[in-house]
């Protein structure tokens, strides 16, 4: 076997098993700061402050009943939640997490595409078919108007988050994630800082969109559609639609970091303190997934949940339309002025 | 809802997250229980030692769930239980049917039956939730599976809250 193609295997393997392995603590973390927000403590009965809680979650998560929907259509049902977990795992191996040969001698990232940035929303884009296919296979009108929700959420919101990262391939000039990181967005001109910011903040609220939570949770809303697409799923495959759900929120964070953040590198300043300090892999890009893994875990123990037109309104009427002015400002910016 | 509302919103949260929960982690930590909450009923005696009840059964009477039984029986005169002509021979209250209204206290005439604060009153049994007097006297302390539990670990009864001292409760110490 070749020997590039052994180790980006074992590269893609060891990052299934840690996002996995994130995914599990992040619920942990995420009922706990939930928990704690609330004047409640999360949970804290298995094992020293609730630690063992995700391997509990598991073994119940595996031996509770699989219920399989007798009207469902088979084969998509048990498809859809593949689709999503599949999509969202490989949408993170095109981000890289550090300088070339920083992990033990090989390429902290899977694969080096010259369309990374288009690969990973074409794959985040891919897993709303997940969703859409469980609501519709389930043969369930709470699925079915969940499914419909989410795929009409995530294409609507798709628009906003493609026109922010456009600000950042014109400043650029690349869709290759690693030179994007390296170029610094924000180092070309003063002048490209307010589209950036604006940009920044549309990017983050469609982000929030696109991975389904609160305050845009539609999909899911318990109060109307039960559990949405996740309705007729039990056990094992309800697990996995929370697997991707977690997971496309650590892509998502991973995703902002990148773009608008300088990806795995630390601020310059601090090597005047460390040297070398600014380039040291994994820890910054974890240190910025954490920062907004935290505002997403915030910002639904906040916000109550946008009503259906309130929520295509603001994707529509808001959202796009300022991405789209920060885009032509930028491009403006760009060929008059630099 | 404008950005500013947000904003204001996410600072409340952001605030809370670092005050303290107000859980109680029931079975380690002690439950405060406020004085005048109702529990299980307690039968209390005069500071003489007689019993209060004299078996008159307005309690049954007044109770809204018939879980009260009450036997009345003539004092002995040369050694009486209660001060009156009579006494209550049995004593019965069945608190799987009882809704702890507290009408029975308020319905008695000498004040002998109060609600007090025990209230981890599972058991196992049917038959095991009807207490009689010997359960309910001052002095008894628990509830049957609670007093079942310290013969059998050979310990004394461990009641799970604490609570503000009620001056009905003569003689009732927790």
């Amino acid at each position: 076997m070749n020997d590039a193609l052994l180790v980006t295997f074992v590269k893609a393997l060891a990052l299934c098993v840690v996002l996995l392995g994130a995914f599990a603590y992040m619920t942990v973390i995420e009922r706990k700061l939930l928990g704690r927000m609330q004047h409640r403590y999360g949970p804290n009965r298995v094992g020293p402050f609730g630690l063992m809680q995700p391997i509990a979650d598991a073994i119940k998560s595996i031996f509770k009943e699989d219920i399989v929907v007798s009207a469902s259509d088979r084969f998509v049902y048990f498809l859809a939640p593949f689709i999503s977990i599949v999509f969202a795992l490989s949408a993170f191996g095109a981000i890289p997490a550090g300088p070339a040969g920083s992990l033990f001698g090989f390429n902290p990232w899977i694969v080096d595409l010259d369309i990374g940035l288009l690969y990973v929303f074409a794959a985040t884009s891919i897993g709303v078919y997940g969703i859409f296919l469980a609501g519709w296979s389930s043969n369930s009108k709470y699925s079915l108007l969940g499914g419909l929700r989410s795929s009409a959420q995530m294409i609507s919101y798709e628009l906003g988050l493609g026109l922010s990262a456009l600000t950042i391939i014109l400043i650029a000039g690349t869709l290759n994630l690693r030179e994007i990181v390296d170029f610094g967005v924000w180092s070309l001109s003063p002048l490209l800082w307010l589209p950036l910011a604006v940009s920044f903040v549309t990017y983050v609220i469609s982000s929030v969109a696109e991975v389904n939570r609160t305050p845009f949770d539609l999909p899911e809303a318990e109060q109307e559609i039960v559990a949405g697409y996740l309705t007729e799923y039990s056990s094992i495959k309800w697990a996995l639609f929370q697997m991707a759900e977690y997971v496309n929120m650590m892509t998502a964070a991973a995703f902002i970091s990148t773009l608008f953040l300088g990806g795995w590198r630390g601020p310059e300043a601090l090597n005047a303190l460390v040297p070398g300090v600014a380039e040291w892999p994994f820890i910054w890009l974890l240190l910025k997934m954490a920062i907004f893994m935290f505002l997403f875990i915030w910002l639904r123990a906040t916000l109550p949940r946008f009503r259906y037109d309130q929520l295509m309104r603001f994707g529509w009427i808001w959202l796009f339309e300022i991405a789209l002015f920060s885009a032509l400002v930028t491009g403006a910016i760009i060929a008059f002025a630099l | 809802m404008s950005v500013l509302d947000i904003a204001k919103g996410m600072g409340v949260t952001l605030s809370h997250l670092f005050k303290k929960p107000v859980t109680v982690s029931y079975p380690e930590q002690k439950v405060d229980i406020k004085a005048r909450f109702r529990g299980r009923h307690h039968l209390l005696r005069h500071p003489n030692g007689l019993e209060k009840c004299i078996g008159c059964s307005l309690c049954a009477a007044a109770c809204p769930a018939y879980c009260i039984y009450v036997e009345a029986a003539e004092n002995d005169p040369a050694n009486p239980t209660s001060p009156g002509e009579r006494y209550a021979k049995i004593y019965e209250i069945n608190m799987l049917r009882c809704i702890f209204c507290g009408f029975c206290e308020e319905a008695c005439p000498t004040g002998a039956v109060v609600l007090g604060h025990e209230f981890e009153l599972a058991d196992f049994k049917y038959k095991d939730f009807t207490y009689g007097k010997d359960d309910m006297l001052v002095g008894t302390v628990g509830s049957k599976w609670q007093r079942r539990e310290a013969d059998r670990l050979e310990k004394p009864v461990e009641l799970g809250f604490k609570a503000g001292q009620r001056v009905e409760l003569e003689g009732v110490d927790y």
